[in-house]
């Protein structure tokens, strides 16, 4: 160590700090990544054994005989990210500004669904949507289902479903960019006579963007390669996309084909985030902005 | 009189709504614990039929249950002390240094984040088959260690920002070491984002469902059991730990809270509040 110099040696640190994180995310999520692509390209089937063939076919095979999935994918994800936005506006807005003694309480309720199990939280809602359940008897009591309507395998299940296990990812950045607006802008807008409602429109909301726009991709990705949702509230009339690649993976072992729809997911998913990158900046997402003032 | 209800209501109108939301939230949690004391009349407990507490009287019944329990909580434990050590070194690193690839780093750590669960499990199980690895408790420890690295780095970095670091130059000036100054300054100083992000990488290895479905083999956690058990019926027992491990993360999530705000009253120098802490992630009791 004493050959180097002070200087060299500080510029050291930082890649030995990040060594140990950097190997296993590189080993255990790019590497498996370029793994899935070599699959993905392979032919043949389980009995006579895979081979790399630089089948480029499976790509379109996949989307023409999944489009379904794929479609009702991103519709079913895109409704429930609808939907969690317009519960979880509300709801952010009214712990941030609203709930003075009781925000942390608040924000308690929010996470505590993530202190119970996602699956014992998705069977929860089963037993809400069960054809026997009390709830499924008052909607027929006031008519607004059919008396041989159920709720349990519609995609209106399937979509609450999502809803209500992705809405946490929707209020937190909402919260979090909302907390964060400055109170005197929005009553200089209502000295200079705006409504409350224009001062919404044309203060508060336009300030949360960043929420906004946080809150719709965390909530949207996990949503739209959900199986989990489909599978216990919906049927196979429901299944997603995330479904039909579990159980390519999983019961048929039918590797090259699951593993060209991941990856097509994946690419979709990236496009949003990269253009997300160019909207609002990577540092919005990971914290950098604050870290930058906090330097200055 | 109907003009002061209606304004009553208007100026309350918010109020009422996060009333309703709060019910929508717990509505869930409360019926796992209804169906805890439920006494199915078939194998499906999904259906109220009456009183019961056998399920509370012996929890821990069925061996399977208990085994894939003892199964998820050692899986946990082990890959949150190792993601928590990983993450909290890499925060410092991306919040303390100046250094080439810094760019890069930030997006190998934000990609996982935005990359859909069953994406990451098809993934590692591909190279796992293409290596011929067998997948068990090692995949799933290696799976669990990787997805919560990246969680565990922006929870201790959003309270590595709010961090005074005139208290480590003090330490340096008056001779201490640059290990004995993070050992006794700067660790006990940022020990409650730590404790944050293990607390959350604790909750994220435990409640992993597809990941795990994808890596896991013949070995079978508390998530991959209730699966399994779907198909057949869940009996009564899963819902009373479910039960027990909701209450006991708020009695640690409380705990962890009272703690810290007894150290922040107590120490002369506490460390700011980061009000600026970026997104809160999901389940990230820190930022609360």
């Amino acid at each position: 160590m004493s050959a180097m110099s002070k200087g060299a040696r500080r510029r050291l640190v930082p890649y030995l700090l990040l060594g140990p994180g950097v190997v296993w995310l590189v080993l255990f999520f790019v590497v498996p990544m370029y793994f899935m692509g070599r699959l993905s390209l392979e032919s043949g089937t389980l009995l006579t054994g895979f081979e790399f063939t630089w089948e480029w076919g499976n790509f379109g095979d996949a989307l023409s005989t999944f489009d379904t999935q794929f479609l009702r994918s991103f519709y079913y994800a895109g409704v429930a990210t609808l939907l969690a936005l317009l519960i979880g506006y509300p709801l952010a807005y009214a712990i941030a500004f609203r709930a003075g003694r009781w925000r942390n309480a608040l924000l308690f309720v929010v996470i505590a669904p993530f202190f119970t199990t996602y699956l014992i939280r998705t069977i929860a809602w089963q037993s809400i949507f069960d054809d026997r359940s009390p709830a499924v008897d008052a909607l027929k009591f006031l008519q607004i289902l059919p008396d041989d309507g159920r709720l349990l395998a519609t995609s209106a299940a399937v979509i609450a479903g999502l809803t209500y296990n992705f809405l946490p990812f929707m209020v937190l950045p909402l919260y979090a960019s909302l907390e964060r607006i400055d109170m005197r802008l929005v009553e200089a807008a209502r000295d200079l006579y705006s409504s409350s409602w224009q001062a919404f429109l044309r203060v508060t909301l336009p300030l949360s963007a960043p929420g906004i726009v946080a809150g719709v991709l965390l909530t949207f990705i996990p949503a739209v390669g959900d199986y989990v949702n489909a599978l216990f509230l919906g049927g196979p009339q429901q299944f997603m996309i995330g479904n039909v690649i579990q159980f390519r993976y999983l019961q048929l072992s039918d590797y090259p084909t699951a593993a060209a729809l991941s990856f097509i997911l994946m690419a979709i998913i990236l496009v949003a985030v990269i253009a997300y990158i160019r909207f609002a900046g990577s540092e919005a997402l990971m914290g950098d902005e604050a870290e930058a003032e906090a330097k200055a | 009189m109907m003009r002061d209800a209606w304004r009553w209501l208007r100026e309350h109108a918010i109020v009422l709504y996060a009333v309703l939301a709060v019910i929508y939230m717990l509505l869930p949690i409360a019926l796992i614990a209804l169906f805890s004391v439920n006494d199915p009349a078939g194998k499906f407990n999904l259906v109220w039929n009456g009183f019961s507490l056998d399920a509370w009287k012996d929890p821990f019944a069925i061996e399977e249950l208990t085994d894939a329990l003892v199964t998820s909580l050692r899986l946990a434990a082990l890959s949150t002390l190792a993601a928590t050590a990983i993450g909290t070194l890499m925060a410092l690193a991306l919040v303390r240094h100046e250094f080439f690839g810094r760019r890069v780093t930030n997006i190998l750590i934000v990609i996982p984040l935005a990359t859909p669960e069953v994406v990451i499990g098809a993934a590692l199980l591909s190279m796992f088959l293409l290596y011929g690895v067998t997948p068990g408790f090692t995949t799933l420890l290696i799976a669990h260690i990787m997805f919560s690295i990246s969680f565990v780095v922006v929870v201790v970095r959003s309270r590595l920002i709010g961090f005074d670091r005139s208290l480590e130059e003090a330490a340096r000036d008056l001779g201490a070491t640059a290990f004995t100054t993070f050992r006794t300054v700067t660790l006990p100083l940022i020990m409650p984002g730590v404790i944050g992000a293990a607390m959350l990488a604790f909750a994220l290895s435990i409640d992993d469902f597809v990941i795990s479905n994808f890596n896991s083999g013949t070995t079978v956690t508390f998530p991959l059991y209730v699966f399994g058990a779907n198909q057949r019926g869940i009996p009564v027992q899963v819902n009373v730990i479910a039960t027990i491990l909701f209450a006991a993360t708020v009695v640690a999530m409380a705990f962890t809270i009272w703690q810290q705000k007894r150290a922040e009253r107590m120490a002369a120098i506490a460390p700011e509040r980061e009000e600026d802490a970026p997104i809160p992630l999901p389940g990230a009791p820190a930022a609360t």
